[in-house]
């Protein structure tokens, strides 16, 4: 990774942020935490993209030596939803969910053709000028395309300005961040864990401690969220904004279990997929890999892979 | 011909010669446009047996003169997969034997059969054991019918990482045990919801005594499903219950089962896999199939004749190596004009069970889609 890449991935969080690769068959939170050199104390967890699961940490507390006290913002959220001292913050809820949906679908038909048009340009087999800069144009024309749905998606967010929890939950979660030494944000359903951080404001309190997340929780803090699996058993599997992220690291897309996900060795695919998120580096976070983010710059990187314009695979070094 | 067997018959042909040639190649020889397949042994005719509709059920092979080698080519289309027996001749007496020189090999209720994959045809990964899948669990529950006037034994899978507190769709499995056995079920079922592609699930599986009889569009059968089975496992186990998260899904007659419950509780199953339905009808006249085949037919031209809307959205799948795929053809375009979403897929295959099995991620994804796109673990 040259200079301009490393000035183009940073943080907005004045603490240390790692985002690590899965951790289910190669577990590093552990030597992670280590390195933080963090004062005796326990650590808070938030799987809230566990969903049901959310809180069964105790594995996670036996590999970090530590306490971990999750946050529980799924349940809290559960609980303040049913709340009727809640009702108008619920109903706006609903409506912003609808809404959200609503416009992802009408996203995916535009991407679909799109990108279609892209395809099969792409698989024309004369080259000629003409068609070289109409494959560029029908790039940038998906360029575009994402750009507005940014552009909807902080619409629609900017329409719902309050739509955060408060009362008691709230202090709790406050309280618990507090007194921990450190943040542990894990995978798992992203929309539903990015929903429930963005419920309990929970931006400006990560910005203040080290901040440990992996596969759907390092996805949730960059700046923005791409669904993506090359495979799927249904359709093309064309990969799609779904939000922006709470952008607590910027300049890089990490993509979780890109070596399953992605087929990263289909220059093409690789190649378009690069050049279409452009100016975010997009970079692969499998088991093992490591980004670690201090004082506003990527000072650590481990098993990390970057895709690259031409579709190859750069394996991402500090110089 | 295949050019290596071809390349061997034009040598001045040893039993050593051909012993090597055993040795070396795997059998049958498969090529681009078909697939060679050979036997040696002292016999006086040797036949291919197999189940391709459309084709004579019995091939000749072509002993190699002064040998005791013998050899058939068969034309197959891309991806074909034929399940198939010899029937070796020898003093006069007709024996149906695996093909001794093809370890592969398919069961069914009935037994074995070798099997012949042609170029294309792979078994897809997501049907092998997958230690990294975390493994769902069965159970048994016993369930007195008193429309089916005995107890049933229910086999239920429960998804990894159950638990009571959520809820989830239910897929009721006729000839359940045969999927588990002959299709590999519950591998697929822990590969598919380990990888996303299906949500976590609790599925019924079903077992018939008398499968001719309760699954011929056998109204105290339906009634069984639809007033004993489903709320009883609804009151046992914690089940979505709209009709979008209930799905029946059966096989040959087990499909024919799944329609005709559906049909007479319309909405009720929002959703139904049917693989190599044996959706008989007749146009005119009588049909040909025997007798087991009589409720079958009178269902499924009442339905031809009065069509309506039985369920929400149906995965539909045949063998085109199968007689039943002018009848699968023939319902696609009757469902959708009623209103159903309809997935139809043929695949170049007969009416066995690892061709219902290779259907099973296409069905079961489409008709319960996962949170694949959703799930970073």
């Amino acid at each position: 990774m040259d200079l301009e890449e490393k000035q183009a991935a940073q943080t907005t969080a004045a603490t240390d942020i790692v985002l690590l690769g899965p951790q289910r068959t190669e577990r590093t939170v552990d030597s992670v935490l280590r390195s933080l050199d963090l004062e005796p104390g326990p650590v808070c967890a938030i799987t809230a993209g566990w969903q049901e699961r959310e809180g069964e940490v105790d594995e996670l507390s036996q590999h970090v030596h530590r306490e971990v006290i999750d946050l529980r913002l799924y349940s809290r959220a559960e609980k303040v939803f049913h709340d009727s001292a809640f009702d108008q913050l619920r109903r706006q809820h609903r409506e912003r969910q609808r809404q959200l949906r609503e416009l992802q679908r009408l996203y995916r038909i535009r991407l679909y053709y799109a990108l279609e048009s892209l395809r099969h340009l792409a698989r024309l087999h004369e080259e000629s000028r003409m068609l070289q800069s109409e494959r560029q144009a029908a790039m940038a024309g998906v360029r575009l395309l994402d750009r507005q749905h940014l552009r909807a998606l902080r619409r629609i967010h900017s329409e719902f300005p309050g739509l955060r929890a408060k009362g008691p939950e709230v202090e709790q979660v406050t309280e618990i961040i507090q007194r921990s030494r450190a943040v542990l944000i894990a995978g798992g359903h992203v929309a539903v864990l990015l929903n429930r951080m963005r419920l309990f404001g929970l931006e400006p309190l990560l910005a203040s401690k080290p901040v440990v997340a992996w596969s759907a929780g390092a996805m949730a803090v960059s700046e923005r969220i791409v669904l993506f699996h090359d495979s799927p058993p249904q359709g093309q599997g064309d990969a799609e904004i779904l939000e922006t992220g709470l952008g607590l690291v910027r300049g890089i897309l990490p993509l979780p279990h890109a070596g399953n996900r992605l087929r990263l060795a289909d220059r093409t695919r690789t190649s378009r997929f690069a050049r279409r998120f452009l100016p975010l580096h997009c970079l692969t976070l499998d088991p093992g890999s490591l980004l670690r983010f201090r004082a506003g710059r990527l000072s650590d990187c481990r098993a990390c892979r970057r895709l690259k314009r031409s579709g190859r695979l750069a394996d991402l070094e500090l110089k | 011909m295949n050019p290596a067997l071809e390349q061997l018959l034009a040598s001045k042909l040893e039993n050593e010669q051909i012993d090597r040639f055993l040795e070396s190649n795997e059998f049958p020889l498969v090529d681009d446009d078909g697939a060679t397949f050979v036997y040696r042994g002292n016999a006086q005719e040797v036949h291919l047996q197999h189940w391709i509709h459309g084709l004579p059920s019995s091939q000749a092979f072509q002993r190699v003169e002064g040998t005791d080698l013998w050899h058939l080519y068969l034309e197959l289309p891309e991806s074909s997969r034929i399940e198939y027996k010899l029937n070796v001749v020898s003093n006069g007496t007709a024996a149906w034997i695996e093909d001794p020189l093809n370890p592969r090999r398919a069961h069914d209720p009935f037994g074995s059969n070798s099997v012949c994959w042609a170029h294309g045809y792979d078994r897809a990964e997501w049907t092998f054991h997958d230690p990294s899948s975390r493994p769902g669990r069965l159970e048994e529950l016993r369930v007195a019918s008193r429309f089916l006037g005995s107890d049933r034994t229910i086999r239920i899978y429960l998804p990894a990482r159950y638990r009571r507190t959520r809820r989830y769709p239910l897929l009721i499995v006729h000839d359940g045990e045969d999927y588990l056995r002959y299709a590999d079920l519950k591998t697929v079922l822990d590969n598919l919801i380990h990888r996303l592609e299906i949500p976590s699930m609790i599925v019924a599986l079903t077992q018939s005594s008398d499968r001719l009889l309760e699954y011929a569009a056998h109204i105290p059968h339906a009634r069984f499903l639809t007033e004993e089975l489903v709320p009883l496992l609804e009151r046992h186990l914690p089940l979505l219950s709209d009709p979008a998260s209930r799905c029946l899904m059966g096989a040959s007659f087990g499909a024919v089962a799944s329609l005709h419950a559906a049909w007479e509780r319309p909405g009720f199953y929002g959703r139904l896999l049917l693989q190599s339905g044996s959706f008989a009808f007749t146009d005119i006249g009588h049909h040909q199939r025997g007798e087991a085949f009589d409720p079958v037919v009178r269902f499924v031209n009442r339905f031809r004749g009065e069509p309506r809307r039985a369920s929400e959205r149906l995965f539909l799948s045949c063998g085109r190596y199968e007689s039943l795929i002018y009848y699968n053809r023939s319902l696609v375009p009757l469902l959708q004009e009623h209103g159903m979403e309809v997935r139809f897929r043929e695949s170049s295959d007969g009416h066995n069970w690892e061709n219902w099995r290779d259907r099973l991620r296409d069905g079961l994804s489409w008709l319960f889609p996962g949170p694949l796109w959703m799930v970073y673990e």
